[in-house]
């Protein structure tokens, strides 16, 4: 389990129902790395501005990460940790690689997550 | 709305966090101000084996011990800070952060660090995390069985360049000068590896791809004559600069960007402290960032009880 303040997704059902829920997710998926560490971080920062927003981390390594995030096709081609994933209405609104700053993060709260 | 506070630390890195824990150790309202990840550069680094008293540990474990440690003795850590202006001057000196307000204090210690070094051309923004990576530990397994290149010439260039051939077919040093920077060791390791190749006295020009990194173009420095690597990933490792452009009107800072103290950290500007890698000094490690930052929280607990004596 990643050492974050994040929620954790542990298993592909709780992926599932989650995402089907409709509600607006952001998914960070990565390791306890330094390129992964800011976004967390940036990610807890922001969760008191956007409580309808659900947070959650994904450990990379993991069979739910393999079967889920790691196959979407917004994600392929990706190849810098963390892959971090946007969710509304059941579906991706938006995917990033790599480090991300708490203004891009922002960005697509504000833009493909807004309502 | 304004909010007092006794000592404002600028930066949450090794330096700021020791100095909020000295700060509020000494009963000083202590606020600190990051306007990225706490932790600073120590969040870059994957095992810190020289820090005294740990054996072995992560930076980014360290960082939380850190920080709890400022925090239990009553340490105010405000991260992602959108900071929007800092004045230094005066007797009392402010800060003010969107969304949050503005911060004064008699005595403030800047704390801001270093961040690495990009090449700043507009496709080096494109392809990260499509091709280009600064991190080899973090993202090298992508890349097993691919061309990629490495682009720097010191200690972190060649060790990273060599640790990358665990996964790598091969690398590619791309390099500025026509000698290395790094320490002799460094150099003679990555020569004798059978998966590194050279390419010296380049400037690099651009990276191609369409959705992902394919090549770097560079170009020699003395001939002018352009070279095409056709790579999928590129790391670079082209050193740090101190995050001190907005304070060049402010305080005494070099030409390098760093900021002058003495030896009790004081700047140029009283009740103004400085400590860490943003500082002018020779050797940057997290064990001399925390001793600035003991310094300065010292320095200026003495120079706040001053004004009130
Ligand atoms: C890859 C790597 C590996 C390393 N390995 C080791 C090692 O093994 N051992 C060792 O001893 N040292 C190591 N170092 C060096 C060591 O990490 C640094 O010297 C040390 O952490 C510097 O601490 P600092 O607090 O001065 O700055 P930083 O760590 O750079 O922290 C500065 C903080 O200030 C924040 N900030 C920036 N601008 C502002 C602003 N305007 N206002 C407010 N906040 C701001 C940043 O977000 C950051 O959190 C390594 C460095 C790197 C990059």
């Amino acid at each position: 389990m990643l050492n974050t303040n994040l929620q954790h997704i542990e298993s592909v059902e709780q992926y599932e129902q989650l995402i089907a829920s409709g509600a607006k997710v952001a998914v960070v998926c990565g390791r306890m790395g330094p390129m992964c560490v800011p976004v967390y971080s940036v990610m807890d920062a922001l969760k008191s501005n956007y409580p309808d927003v659900n947070f959650y981390d994904m450990d990379f390594d993991t069979a739910v990460a393999m079967q889920t995030i790691r196959r979407l096709p917004e994600t392929n081609g990706f190849m810098g940790l963390p892959f971090t994933v946007y969710y509304k209405d059941g579906g991706v609104v938006a995917a990033t690689s790599s480090i991300q700053n708490k203004k891009q993060v922002k960005e697509i709260l504000d833009g493909r997550l807004s309502p | 709305m304004t909010e007092r506070y006794d000592l404002i630390v600028l930066g949450g890195g090794a330096a700021g966090l020791t100095a909020a824990l000295y700060g509020a150790r000494a009963h000083l309202k202590t606020l600190i101000i990051d306007t990225g990840t706490p932790g600073g550069q120590m969040n870059l680094t994957y095992k810190v084996a020289n820090y005294p008293g740990v054996l072995e540990a992560s930076g980014a474990d360290i960082v939380m011990t850190m920080r709890r440690q400022a925090e239990s003795f009553g340490a105010r850590l405000l991260s992602h800070a959108e900071v929007a202006e800092v004045a230094l001057t005066g007797a009392e000196k402010s800060v003010v952060v969107e969304d949050e307000g503005t911060f004064v204090a008699p005595a403030i210690i800047l704390a801001p660090g270093a961040m690495p070094r990009t090449l700043g051309l507009g496709s080096e923004a494109r392809f990260q995390g499509r091709g280009i990576s600064y991190c080899a530990t973090c993202d090298g397994d992508f890349f097993t069985d691919q061309d990629i290149a490495v682009i720097g010439g010191g200690n972190s260039a060649l060790e990273e360049a060599v640790s990358l051939t665990k996964f790598a077919s091969s690398v590619t040093i791309i390099h500025e000068f026509d000698h290395f920077q790094a320490q002799p060791w460094a150099v003679e390791q990555a020569k004798k590896n059978p998966k590194i190749r050279f390419l010296m006295e380049q400037t690099v020009k651009d990276f191609e791809g369409e959705e992902s990194l394919t090549a770097v173009i560079s170009e020699h420095k003395r001939t002018g004559e352009v070279t095409r690597t056709p790579v999928s990933g590129v790391f670079l490792f082209i050193g740090y600069v101190p995050n001190t452009g907005w304070l060049r009107e402010k305080i005494d800072i070099n030409e390098r960007g760093e900021i002058l103290t003495d030896e009790s950290m004081k700047t140029s500007v009283a009740g103004v402290f400085a400590a860490g890698d943003a500082r002018q000094k020779r050797y940057r490690q997290v064990t001399t960032a925390v001793s600035d930052g003991a310094i300065a929280a010292i320095a200026a607990s003495e120079y706040v009880a001053s004004l009130a004596a």
